[in-house]
């Protein structure tokens, strides 16, 4: 029989929480985490204004040396990896670490890290650049550091696919586990990317909102005046097991994975194929995998990045796939309130949509103004609505047209 | 502040390590529990304190509190 997969253990650092009960609550009270920027000086900026993670201390994962030679993106996933380690009430000791794993990705990496030590180059020569440079930046080094922390010494690497990294890590995992390499994975995605040439950069593409007067407004999916996403920050992380093995450590289950589906669009760099056509088939195949019927979904956690483009496919793509049923399940955008956490948003979107499942209520898409004609599903306006969530599905799709969909069920025997 | 003192508070601060343990004899890897890059990274803050170019192979030579210290007094000396 096929080894099933269930999730144990949460962690998460966002822009409206530092902690998965902080994120939900905020989650279900509509907590707005966008203000303007205050980590640089952004009045050059076209954009001033992102989702920061605020007030996060990192004092009990990092000691002040150990600070000093991560990024950001880094200690933020030091920092969701413990709170997920002890909710999943592991015993370390009991535990066979070379079937426990870790596949945690960033979708850029390292960039503040980038940025300084590439002003002290070009002020200071090259001499001046830190050893610590390249193993802070690099995209991988959340997993290796996690590895080393918890000596996990199974499966470990990172995934990049822009927007969509978190949800191809724990896809992965998920299938790790499944394959048989591993019992026990840490799996998530992390971010840091507000920075000058983050914002800058995003701010070029058109991709950002440039509601400057009104930025607690800016991040409106599925709104009639979107005009750009929300760069935000932070990490989630989510303790995915074998069932067996959680059954015989007496783990708590949240839920079961159900499938994984990855598809490319083979469209656009950036833009989104008609249709969303690549993201109607990763759907499509995250239901099949996990042996789910597609009205089983109840809930829809959105891609929903407030773009103009995103939005208005990714809801073509859910009509075209689920017919009738598009106007029965709830569809919302957590990014509403976290803004769009680029590598990391799969994985704190799959933690509210586990919960979603667990406790049958679904987050609300807050900024939820005027209705647009061409995104007319029920995307959960500015409430939370309590209903029967017997499956969901997480949506990521990632620039280079990378689609990862993963569908969640409750724990049934 | 003397030499020796902004010497030890650099390795107190690089490598995080009590100021007691930073005693003349201590090696910067063995006995302060520096890796290769933590001894690279010591180098560079001294050369921004002192204003001195360290060549690999010197650096190389500088594995110890007090070799650090003979190091940059000798190295300070030439300069003036």
């Amino acid at each position: 029989m096929a080894r099933r997969v269930v999730v144990t253990g949460m962690g998460a650092v966002t822009p409206i929480g530092n902690s998965v009960k902080e994120f939900w609550e905020g989650l279900l009270e509509g907590r707005n985490g966008v203000d303007y920027i205050t980590r640089f000086d952004a009045s050059q900026h076209k954009t001033k204004f992102a989702a920061e993670v605020k007030n996060v201390n990192f004092d009990d994962v990092l000691d002040r040396r150990e600070r000093n030679r991560v990024d950001l993106y880094a200690a933020f996933a030091m920092k969701a990896a413990k709170e997920a380690m002890e909710d999943a009430g592991v015993d370390l000791e009991k535990l066979n670490r070379d079937r426990a794993g870790v596949v945690v990705g960033s979708g850029i990496g390292g960039i503040l890290s980038f940025e300084t030590e590439h002003a002290k180059m070009l002020k200071h020569g090259p001499r001046r650049v830190s050893p610590y440079f390249v193993p802070q930046m690099i995209s991988d080094i959340a997993a290796g550091h996690i590895s080393i922390r918890y000596k996990l010494t199974g499966p470990n690497y990172a995934t990049v696919s822009a927007c969509a990294t978190a949800s191809h890590a724990i896809g992965d995992a998920v299938r790790l586990i499944r394959y048989g390499d591993a019992d026990f994975m840490v799996a998530g995605g992390s971010e840091a990317a507000i920075c000058p040439m983050g914002v800058a950069g995003f701010n070029s593409m058109q991709a950002l909102s440039t509601r400057n007067d009104d930025p607690k407004h800016a991040s409106r999916p599925f709104d009639r005046l979107r005009d750009g996403f929300v760069i935000g920050e932070g990490c989630g992380i989510l303790i995915l097991e074998e069932l067996e093995h959680a059954k015989k450590r007496g783990a708590q289950i949240y839920a079961e994975i159900r499938g994984v589906g990855f598809t490319a669009d083979a469209y656009h760099i950036t833009a989104p194929a008609p249709g969303g056509e690549g993201a109607r088939r990763a759907m499509r195949m995250c239901v099949e995998d996990g042996g789910l019927n597609l009205d089983e979904i109840d809930y829809i956690n959105a891609h929903g990045t407030s773009t103009p483009y995103n939005d208005k496919s990714e809801t073509e793509a859910i009509k075209a796939l689920f017919g009738e049923h598009a106007y029965k399940l709830n569809v919302s955008s957590t990014k509403s309130m976290t803004g769009h956490l680029l590598g990391a948003a799969g994985a704190i979107e799959l933690i509210a949509t586990v919960l979603a499942v667990k406790h049958n209520v679904v987050p609300p898409t807050i900024n939820y103004q005027e209705p647009d004609p061409e995104c007319d599903l029920n995307y959960t306006p500015n409430q939370p609505q309590e209903r029967v969530v017997r499956a969901a599905i997480n949506n990521a799709f990632g620039f280079g047209g990378h689609n990862a969909c993963i569908s969640v069920s409750k724990f049934v025997e | 502040m003397s030499l020796e003192e902004k010497v030890k508070d650099i390795i107190v601060e690089k490598l995080g390590v009590e100021p007691d343990k930073v005693v003349p004899e201590a090696r910067f890897i063995e006995d302060l529990g520096a890796d290769s890059l933590d001894t690279v990274e010591l180098v560079m803050a001294f050369e921004d304190e002192f204003n001195v170019e360290i060549p690999d192979e010197d650096a190389q030579e500088i594995t110890t509190v007090k070799s650090a210290i003979d190091y940059l007094s000798k190295k300070i000396q030439s300069a003036e």
